[in-house]
């Protein structure tokens, strides 16, 4: 690995993936919490849609993609917090006509096409140091507004009613974490893959889940081990020659199942060798 | 008597063309502890998030304080009946109570020290202070829900609202329970929905019966008369089979 550091495209690479780790690590604890995966899926692939609109009008490819991915995601939104019982079908039927129009567009671009594999699981290896610049932008962006509305992100999180009653704006808020997650999306799939994006969204919060005693803990938790499978993931992609992305994901799945393993035996741990039942301090919280 | 905190007017609510309530009628007065049964769909909740202002009635008008309901809501304690089902939210008891210190009038300000003093002097007299920096997940129903009620009253409620909290609770833990809104009912209104009549005729002092209508008992005991109107609450709408057969052994009971 240390020697791959010598290319330029390696370092690219390895700091996009942590670059992209740290974005999902926070947006994806709201994904988890929030139990919004499947709206995040949709985002994501309701992106395509802009990417075509971008190529067939010749616009810009970040301000196509993030304006339409956007739009899809604020009607996507606003359908969860008016029909709560359709959202999850009509989230899959913008889903899916965002994908077909991209390609739709893409078909009648004269002499250009994108090859659908490099959208899916990205080109981490071959990314621009501008797309870095742009991302450690976002970065700072998303870890602010999670700052400032961090009280109100958890209340709405927890229990909207409740922060309702407590004077809580929480449709604005709403608007606001489906916004940052859509811009959040198109900027890390353009480096990472539209795959990598969902696995890097919710597998490493999922695992931190159990562990973390407050979303920020979750948060910290989530990007150091997205982190962690990305350095991981991308050294073997170099020692073993395999897809980056790919690689990134299974070590990430990997260590979801190793998770849930050690939990399993720590619960049997607990109910065999119960010490005085006033006194058990629950050994997953203090793992972190 | 003692003014109304809460005016309910001639209110009626349906959900999407389905009726819930009907010309509903209440005023809920201070120092007032009022029990509210009724079967389920008979429309308790649904009161509740009227009166909290997080629904809008279609006809008539509800007062809180005086003020409009989206307004006044900050006067209220609410302890909901299922919090989150996601039982896993990494959040301490200490921070679910904390969230009861937003404040609709300074939106962003940070939680400050004299908060937490707060928090954890409400968290005492819930006799959870062992327990204030567990992870909620870790916590048992009961214990759970003794934060949801810390999380209700460190807001310094007038009116603590409370829906089915000891459906989560064991019989033991249900009679500390009840004795511990005693306690709270010397300075806060409280109305409770509950389905367990006998617990709910020993502590309150008031019941309603709510089945689409309203009936109100001013009475701190079950009386034939009262279960004869409850039990006519029930009948002349839709009446679920629960909530007669609990009515008819306990007027058995009663007239023996």
């Amino acid at each position: 690995m240390i020697e791959a550091m010598q290319f330029e495209f390696m370092r690219n690479a390895l700091i996009a993936g942590l670059l992209a780790s740290i974005i999902c690590g926070i947006m994806g604890t709201f994904v988890v919490v929030n139990r919004i995966v499947f709206l995040s899926g949709g985002i994501a692939h309701a992106a395509y849609g802009g990417i075509g609109l971008a190529f067939y009008f010749g616009w810009p490819f970040l301000l196509g993609t993030i304006g339409f991915s956007l739009a899809s995601a604020m009607v996507m939104a606003a359908i969860t917090l008016t029909a709560k019982h359709r959202a999850d079908s009509i989230i899959g039927v913008i889903w899916a006509l965002g994908m077909a129009f991209g390609i739709i567009l893409m078909d009648l671009t004269p002499g250009y096409n994108v090859d659908l594999m490099s959208y899916l699981f990205g080109s981490i290896l071959s990314v621009p140091r501008s797309d870095l610049w742009i991302m450690v932008g976002l970065g700072f962006l998303i870890t602010a507004l999670v700052a400032i509305y961090y009280q109100n992100l958890l209340a709405m999180s927890y229990d909207e009613e409740f922060a309702r009653i407590r004077g809580v704006p929480v449709k604005t808020l709403y608007f606001l974490l489906i916004g940052m997650l859509a811009v959040a999306i198109v900027l890390v799939i353009q480096v990472v893959g539209l795959i990598l994006v969902i696995a890097l969204l919710t597998i490493p919060p999922l695992i931190m889940e159990k562990y973390a005693k407050s979303l920020f803990q979750m948060m910290i938790g989530s990007s150091l081990a997205g982190s962690l499978f990305t350095i991981i993931g991308l050294w073997l992609s170099y020692t073993c020659n395999l897809t980056s992305g790919a690689s990134i994901i299974m070590v990430s799945g990997i260590a979801y199942f190793i998770s849930l393993l050690i939990n399993r035996i720590l619960i049997i741990f607990k109910t065999r060798y119960k010490p005085d039942a006033g006194k058990i301090e629950n050994s997953s919280s203090h793992s972190l | 008597m003692n003014p109304p905190i809460v005016e309910i007017k001639n209110i009626s609510f349906a959900y999407n063309g389905q009726p819930v309530l009907q010309d509903v009628n209440l005023d809920i007065r201070q120092g007032d502890f009022i029990a509210m049964i009724g079967p389920n769909g008979g429309g308790k909740t649904t009161l509740l998030k009227l009166i909290l202002g997080l629904l809008k009635p279609n006809r008539g008008t509800i007062r809180v304080m005086n003020e409009a309901t989206q307004k006044a809501s900050h006067h209220i304690g609410y302890v909901p009946q299922n919090v989150n089902i996601n039982q896993n939210f990494p959040i301490t008891a200490m921070d679910v109570v904390m969230m009861g210190k937003l404040d609709p009038r300074r939106r962003w300000k940070r939680p400050t020290a004299s908060d937490h003093q707060d928090a954890m002097a409400v968290i005492d007299r819930m006799e959870m202070a062992p327990f204030a920096n567990r992870k909620i997940a870790e916590l048992s129903g009961g214990q759970r829900q003794r934060i949801f009620i810390a999380r209700a009253l460190v807001t310094q409620p007038q009116l603590l609202l409370l829906d089915e909290p000891t459906a989560s609770i064991d019989t033991k833990g249900q009679t500390d329970f009840y004795k511990l809104l005693r306690e709270l009912n010397k300075d806060i209104t409280i109305l409770v929905v509950s389905h367990d009549l006998l617990v709910v005729s020993t502590y309150a002092k008031s019941m309603a019966c709510m089945n689409r209508r309203l009936h109100y008992h001013n009475q701190n005991e079950i009386t034939g008369d009262m279960l004869k109107s409850m039990y006519a609450c029930t009948v002349e709408e839709i009446c679920p089979v629960e909530l007669i057969t609990q009515g008819q052994s306990s007027s058995q009971v009663a007239n023996e």
